[in-house]
């Protein structure tokens, strides 16, 4: 246990958090890289699966790349284009990308899979054009889905960000990296709680915004389930993460 | 390419090593998560679970390992430190799995069950078990295949496997030896994959595809599709992770 009082002494320390290698300094790094890296995977993904779940051709394709892409050793992904394109930014950057696109896809096609047919033939039946039905009915209802996939892809990054370290580019897991080669066990220790308690308040903070998007029509729709289905419903879409950011 | 045929052996010996590093998290998460999974399945209060290990899962791996031998005491480098990270990551995807198939199980199949005097432990593990098979299938395919790619991670701490072809690759910049790397875990992942079917398959005949149609019975047919329902939904969960 005294392990975690270094660790502790470490974090307390006021000189961990001033400099270039400075807590506020690694953790915004990390966040930084995490944002972009899931922008920029979302602007290609969120389309795509939107493409895939409205028309419902490619799907075996989305499936192939979401399941697929579980069985890809980020490490491996980010030591190789590493040293195809040298130590920086842009080698983890882009494994962040390569990384995080399919869990935004999956959420994407998913959410709009998961719409009942019949809502979409109804909004058909009324009237809506083809893009009104998606605006209006498949992104809104799909949401939840989407930002699960964001979720997941969110973590997925944060996670693989602390490797970053091992290509020369900062962040919380410089701390694992720098303890590891100086034997210093304490410090290493004070990095990956650093990254736990980081990865943890995303999770809690994306689980909120899941339960948010849920359009008021559909949590409206549910009083008449049965208090038993409701209860087995919400932790569904509570923890998305099961599966690795499940749903 | 050179480098790979004149390093085949250091490649198949890191290949066996990975290997025997990656099996028996996933038995030993298939195991525990058996009466976790239940107990979350059983009772409302304990549904509490579910959140929890889903929480836990978003633990990054690397800082999971290192925090590991300063709660059990193990080396850092050693692969039990690994074998236990990856078997809680494995309980935490397991355990919804597992609550997911034993709760798809039919009230009526377990009353009728209980009519014809099975006691709770025999309707267990001869209905309620074996009618949750495909479901908990699902959830261990990709707990095989998550775990054979996160034990990689541990190369970055040192501990022998496929993940040190990473690090010496990117250390002496050779990479092929990375690109085999990657290349065999994911055709270990594949192939593990492959044989959880075919076991699959040979535990549970009646869930081969084509079985449904030979049913006759309006009620077994009803239920095979309520299997496949199950099963068509737990992949589309699962399709979102990454």
């Amino acid at each position: 246990m005294n392990f975690f009082a270094e660790a502790f002494a470490f974090i307390g320390d006021g000189s961990s958090w001033a400099g270039p290698n400075g807590i506020p300094t690694r953790l915004g790094e990390h966040l930084w890289y995490s944002v972009v890296a899931v922008a920029l995977a979302s602007v290609v993904a969120v389309p795509v699966g939107f493409a895939i779940g409205h028309t419902g051709k490619g799907r075996a394709i989305a499936v192939a790349v979401s399941g697929g892409a579980r069985a890809l050793p980020t490490f491996g992904v980010i030591t190789l284009i590493a040293g195809l394109v040298g130590i920086g930014l842009t080698a983890p950057m882009t494994a962040f990308v390569i990384l995080a696109i399919p869990s935004v896809l999956a959420g994407a096609y998913a959410g709009f899979e998961a719409v009942d047919r019949s809502t979409v033939d109804a909004a058909r039946a009324v009237g809506m054009t083809e893009w009104q039905i998606v605006t209006r009915v498949e992104v809104p209802l799909g949401l939840p889905l989407l930002i699960g996939g964001i979720r997941s892809a969110v973590l997925q990054v944060v996670a693989t960000a602390t490797l970053a370290t091992i290509v020369g580019s900062g962040g919380l897991g410089s701390y694992i990296i720098i303890g590891l080669r100086a034997n210093d066990y304490g410090r290493m220790l004070a990095g990956s709680i650093l990254v736990i308690v980081l990865a943890v308040a995303l999770e809690a903070v994306f689980s909120v915004v899941q339960r948010l998007v849920v359009p008021a029509g559909v949590t409206a729709g549910r009083p008449t389930d049965s208090r038993a289905r409701v209860s087995r419903r919400a932790p569904g879409t509570a923890t998305p993460l099961q599966e690795e950011g499940t749903q | 390419m050179n480098w790979i045929w004149s390093n085949a052996d250091y490649i198949w010996d890191k290949t066996l090593v990975h290997l025997a590093l990656s099996v028996p998290p996933v038995v030993l998460a298939f195991v525990i998560s058996l009466p976790i999974g239940w107990l979350a399945n059983r009772y409302r209060v304990s549904r509490g679970i579910l959140t929890v290990a889903g929480l836990f899962y978003a633990i990054p791996s690397l800082p999971l390992f290192v925090v590991l031998p300063a709660i059990v005491g193990t080396s850092l480098r050693s692969p039990v430190n690994i074998v236990i990270g990856l078997t809680l990551y494995g309980v935490a995807l397991m355990v919804r799995s597992v609550a997911d198939a034993l709760g798809a199980v039919e009230v009526d199949v377990r009353q009728s069950a209980t009519a014809v005097g099975y006691s709770s432990w025999q309707r267990f593990w001869r209905v309620e078990f074996p009618l949750a098979g495909p479901v908990m299938l699902a959830g261990l395919r990709v707990v095989v295949v998550s775990t054979v790619s996160l034990a990689t991670v541990g190369g970055v701490l040192g501990v022998n496997g496929l993940g040190l072809l990473f690090i010496d690759g990117f250390q002496r910049d050779i990479p092929e030896e990375i690109l085999a790397g990657i290349v065999i875990t994911i055709v270990m992942a594949l192939v593990l994959d492959a044989l959880l079917v075919l076991l699959g398959r040979a535990l549970m005949p009646w869930n081969r595809p084509g079985g449904a149609s030979r049913a006759s019975s309006r009620r077994s047919s009803t239920r095979s599709d309520a299997t496949g329902a199950s099963s068509a939904l737990t992949p589309r969960r699962e399709a979102v992770g990454s």
